[in-house]
């Protein structure tokens, strides 16, 4: 159970770690990096280096941006397998709806209960 | 009088009367905390956001300038002002308050000191007896208009700078007002320096050679030496320009070592969170000449200063484009009387 914890939180920290090194060291703006990840997220997991990474560090994998682009893609394996060549269209937003839809009723609350502030 | 390349010396030396300035929270808690004449803990200031807010910390700075002196603002001829925001609202909507005729600049952060300038060229001309010089800026606003709202949480590398939220303002006086006070001798606008830089996180690196191009012109005009100066002082270089700053007149045989200081290293504690490279915006210089400047001048512990102010001209649709960062640095000098 806590070597479980553990390994979530090598996999999540290392993850965000490569981001911080990303910002300090290189002048990627914090948007490309975004991007960037999404987009290794993908590739990784279509050419099958992400799922062992998942079922290693499983939410330390799966909650970073990178993640985002390995449910991006799964959806749109699950996508083309279920309805063919539509799949690659509607198969990626499918699987992330949750988090989308998540992300925009969350931020809609969060903005209307609470006020921006100085860092 | 133009002398040199682009210097102007005011022959009728107007007179810095008076100065005020109203800053923010961090600015508050930081090391020049005590000099500031308004602080304020909220970063709303009581308002509904932080364009109005802006506004009102310049309303403040100039009101309790105006309290000083125990003026109205009918008594004051002109107002030259800028800020950060699209169409400079910051101003705008304050001196909409104030009913003083106003001359909207847009220099970025030498905005303080272009207007320092302006107001200096018409109290030497006699076109006006009381002109107000203002700028302002606020972090909250400024991440707004030119990085991504706070909501979004943005991580910044360790070479951005970190906006002053605040304003300063001066009223500049002909030189017949019978008060020791310091007064402007010679002004120097700067030419529009571009290195190339295209990092919007890196000012510091795109501003310095404009900064080092007007203060080796002033010298050379002026035919005076730095040491001439008991400080040259840059507005929000930051560790990083000053750094580049301090290199590159070496590299021209000039030594600004001993005299130089920049007004975002010292408002800031360097090495709290979030401050990264130092204070930046146009209330870096307002706020810390307003106060803490203006004071060392006044009590003579600085009789001659070279204020010079950078901006980095771009806007976030130039550098979406990928645009390099032009850079202006502007330059005044003013001096105690002996």
């Amino acid at each position: 159970m806590f070597s479980e914890y553990l390994y979530v939180f090598i996999t999540g920290g290392v993850i965000c770690s490569i981001g911080q090194v990303l910002i300090d060291k290189t002048k990627l703006t914090p948007a490309r990096i975004l991007v960037i990840f999404v987009v290794l997220g993908v590739i990784f997991t279509a050419t099958g280096i992400y799922k062992p990474i998942v079922d290693f560090g499983k939410a330390g994998a799966t909650v970073p941006i990178s993640g985002f682009g390995y449910s991006l893609a799964n959806g749109v394996i699950e996508g083309v397998k279920e309805k063919g060549f539509m799949g690659i269209f509607t198969g990626g937003v499918t699987a992330t709806s949750a988090g989308i839809t998540a992300a925009i009723v969350f931020g809609y609350i969060g903005a209307l209960v609470s006020k921006p502030k100085l860092k | 009088m133009k002398i040199g390349k682009q210097t102007i010396k005011l022959k009728n030396t107007p007179k810095i009367l008076e100065t005020s300035s109203a800053v923010g929270p961090k600015e508050s808690n930081g090391p020049l905390g005590i000099y500031f004449d308004i602080k304020c803990s909220d970063v709303f200031y009581g308002e509904k956001s932080f364009e109005k807010a802006e506004s009102k910390f310049m309303k403040s700075a100039i009101d309790n300038l105006l309290y000083k002196l125990n003026l109205t603002n009918e008594k004051i001829d002109y107002i030259f002002a800028g800020d950060l925001l699209n169409q400079c609202i910051a101003s705008g909507y304050c001196i909409r308050d104030l009913q003083i005729p106003f001359f909207g600049l847009y220099g970025a952060c030498s905005t303080f000191v272009e207007a320092l300038m302006l107001s200096s060229l018409f109290v030497n001309s006699g076109y006006g007896t009381k002109v107000l010089a203002s700028a302002s800026s606020h972090f909250c606003s400024a991440e707004r208009q030119f990085r991504l709202p706070l909501e979004h949480g943005n991580q910044k590398p360790p070479t951005a700078q970190c906006t002053v939220t605040g304003s300063g303002v001066a009223l500049l006086v002909p030189h017949d007002i019978e008060k020791k006070v310091p007064v402007v001798t010679y002004v120097t606008p700067g030419k529009i320096i571009d290195m190339g830089i295209k990092d919007m996180s890196n000012m510091g690196a795109a501003m310095a050679p404009a900064a080092f191009d007007t203060i080796i012109t002033h010298l050379k005009d002026t035919e005076r030496k730095p040491e001439y100066y008991d400080a040259i002082i840059t507005g929000d270089l930051g560790k990083e320009g000053t750094d580049i700053l301090i290199e590159l007149c070496k590299n021209y045989s000039v030594d600004i070592s001993t005299v130089h200081r920049d007004c975002g290293k010292e408002i800031f504690d360097l090495n709290e969170r979030d401050i990264n490279s130092g204070g930046s915006g146009c209330a870096c210089i307002a706020a810390v000449f307003s106060s803490y400047f203006y004071q060392e001048l006044k009590e003579k512990r600085l009789n001659r200063i070279l204020l010079v102010a950078t901006g980095a001209l771009m806007s976030p649709i130039s550098i979406g484009q990928g645009e390099s960062i032009p850079s202006v640095a502007h330059a005044i000098a003013i001096e105690n009387e002996v």
